[in-house]
């Protein structure tokens, strides 16, 4: 078997224990689906007449415009999820004997963040359902709704990659979750939930600048009005930032294990 | 000889006492334990207010300031927050072999009870002064005196509300993987409220839902003073809702914790 299948293959098994963890533990599953489901409830029933609100982009309902923002939120707690579960391996010495094993150490890595990247793709097509269950139209069609998945997907991926090099750096579970309100002040300061236009300062200003409002236009866009390509170029870089980021973070991270032990 | 001769009212009084002031020591030992309590519906405060202070441009609402009118909620939340801890922390106690002990002690249910949700009550004033100072710096009105303490009667009895729950459901789960569960059910039953927007701008489905959650009715009479003014009207449906909830997940605890053998 060459070295590339052989990889895969531990990045394939890595990944679906990480998948299998998540869905047997309700501390993990929990903030993928039940609160971001939650609230999308109570913000699309309680806030919804923020759609008659002069500024606010043509959209169907606001539960169409809300979608994007519950796919980030998700697949953001889908990232922190994935940390606070790799740093339980690390505290349970599970980690340490897949360091010695004769694989490489990326592939560790790698394997989490394929099944936070899996767990990503879940939330988009959960909330896709539950888009289309209640009466959302995606505007942008099966090519809107695969892009705004693949989108979702890469965002998971790149999140997680933060998640993991926090749990890589630190060992510790408690540190990762302790991580939870940063991912809510993230997602407040971002276009997530409503039209950046429209938000209040100093949330307005900020939402201009963070790069999850670029991620969730270019998720938003394909659902309530058609692909777009500039804001999907900009979703693109925006996540290709955060993956440098998390790639560069992990490596450092992954040195300081292994020097630590 | 002693403890024989001390009246059975007292005795339960102490018990209570000692269980309360276990839960302050945690408090003060674990500063850190209480941050995510704190920190949570402080966000989630900041956070509403900067995505949906706008909404208040619709009309309908009764106060021109967004940070007025969500604050209650926020402080509400604390409350369900502190109160689900309260259940998580006895599902520890209970995994740790802590429950055991109190169960074989000579204190009734009932007391052992009354000691952890009248910790949570009392834990809850944290969450909701913080939040409340936080909401008078960026311009929240000033409820008046009756309008705070009727907000504050309404916070520390909703926590002990969500104690009840959290304890009922960390006695028959006996494992702290149940925690999501009691989060996801005191969330549920503040936000199913009108939380965001007055009940006339909600949409059908949850204007439904959130005429018959009590919570909504303990919301409207913690939010009173903070629109607008107090008025006896608005506070007696809280007060009833509030001694309902009570009844019955004080009930369902308790049953709960009687059915829990050592």
């Amino acid at each position: 078997m060459s070295d590339v299948a052989a990889t895969a293959r531990v990045v394939r098994a890595l990944g679906a224990r990480s998948i299998r963890q998540t869905f047997r533990r309700p501390q993990l599953i929990s903030p993928i689906v039940v609160f971001p489901t939650l609230l999308l409830a109570v913000q699309t029933g309680g806030a919804g007449a923020g759609v008659e609100l002069p500024g606010f982009p043509p959209v169907q309902s606001f539960l169409q415009f809300m979608l994007a923002g519950s796919m980030m939120q998700s697949m953001m707690l889908a990232g922190n999820s994935g940390g606070i579960a790799f740093a339980v391996d690390i505290e349970m010495g599970f980690t340490d004997r897949l360091f010695a094993a004769p694989i490489p150490r990326f592939a560790i890595v790698l394997g989490r963040l394929a099944g936070t990247a899996a767990l990503g793709l879940f939330a988009a097509i959960w909330f896709f359902a539950i888009g289309l269950i209640f009466g959302a139209e995606i505007e942008g069609g099966v090519p809107g709704a695969l892009l705004a998945t693949a989108l979702v997907t890469a965002s998971a991926l790149a999140v997680g990659g933060i998640g993991a090099a926090i749990a890589l750096r630190t060992g510790s579970a408690s540190v990762v979750q302790g991580l939870f309100p940063l991912v809510l002040v993230v997602l407040f300061l971002s276009s997530a939930f409503f039209p950046q236009e429209l938000m209040v300062e100093p949330a307005k200003t900020i939402a201009e600048y963070n790069p999850l409002s670029f991620i969730v236009e270019g998720v938003r866009e394909p659902i309530i009005s058609g692909i777009d390509a500039t804001q999907t170029l900009e979703a693109v870089a925006a996540i290709a930032g955060i993956v440098v980021l998390g790639l560069m973070l992990s490596a450092r991270a992954l040195r300081h294990r292994l020097r630590v032990g | 000889m002693e403890a024989a001769l001390t009246p059975n009212w007292r005795a339960n009084l102490a018990t209570i006492a000692a269980l309360m002031t276990r839960a302050k020591n945690e408090l003060i030992r674990v500063p850190g334990a209480a941050i995510p309590g704190v920190l949570a519906p402080t966000i989630f405060f900041l956070g509403l207010n900067g995505v949906f202070g706008s909404l208040t441009q619709l009309g309908g609402f009764e106060t021109g300031s967004y940070e007025s009118f969500i604050v209650p909620v926020s402080m509400l939340q604390g409350a369900g927050f502190t109160g689900a801890a309260a259940g998580v922390n006895l599902a520890r106690d209970y995994e740790q072999g802590w429950v055991d002990r109190l169960l074989v002690s000579p204190a009734p249910r009932w007391v052992l009870l009354a000691g952890n949700v009248l910790a949570a009550s009392v834990r809850a004033l944290v969450p909701a002064t913080f939040v409340l100072a936080i909401a008078f710096v960026i311009g929240a009105q000033w409820p008046g005196l009756d309008g705070l303490l009727v907000c504050y009667v309404m916070v520390t009895a909703t926590a002990a509300v969500a104690a009840c729950w959290g304890s009922m459901l960390a006695l028959h789960f006996k494992s702290q993987s149940a925690a999501p569960l009691m989060q996801a059910g005191t969330m549920a039953l503040i936000l199913l409220t009108p939380a965001y927007a007055p009940l006339a701008l909600l949409q059908p489905w949850l204007e439904d839902v959130a005429s018959v959650n009590p919570l909504t009715q303990v919301l409207e009479a913690a939010r009173q003073g903070f629109v607008g003014s107090v008025t006896w009207a608005e506070t007696w449906p809280g007060l009833m809702a509030l001694a309902g909830l009570l009844l019955v997940f004080g009930g369902l605890a308790l049953r709960e914790m009687r059915r829990t053998n050592v």
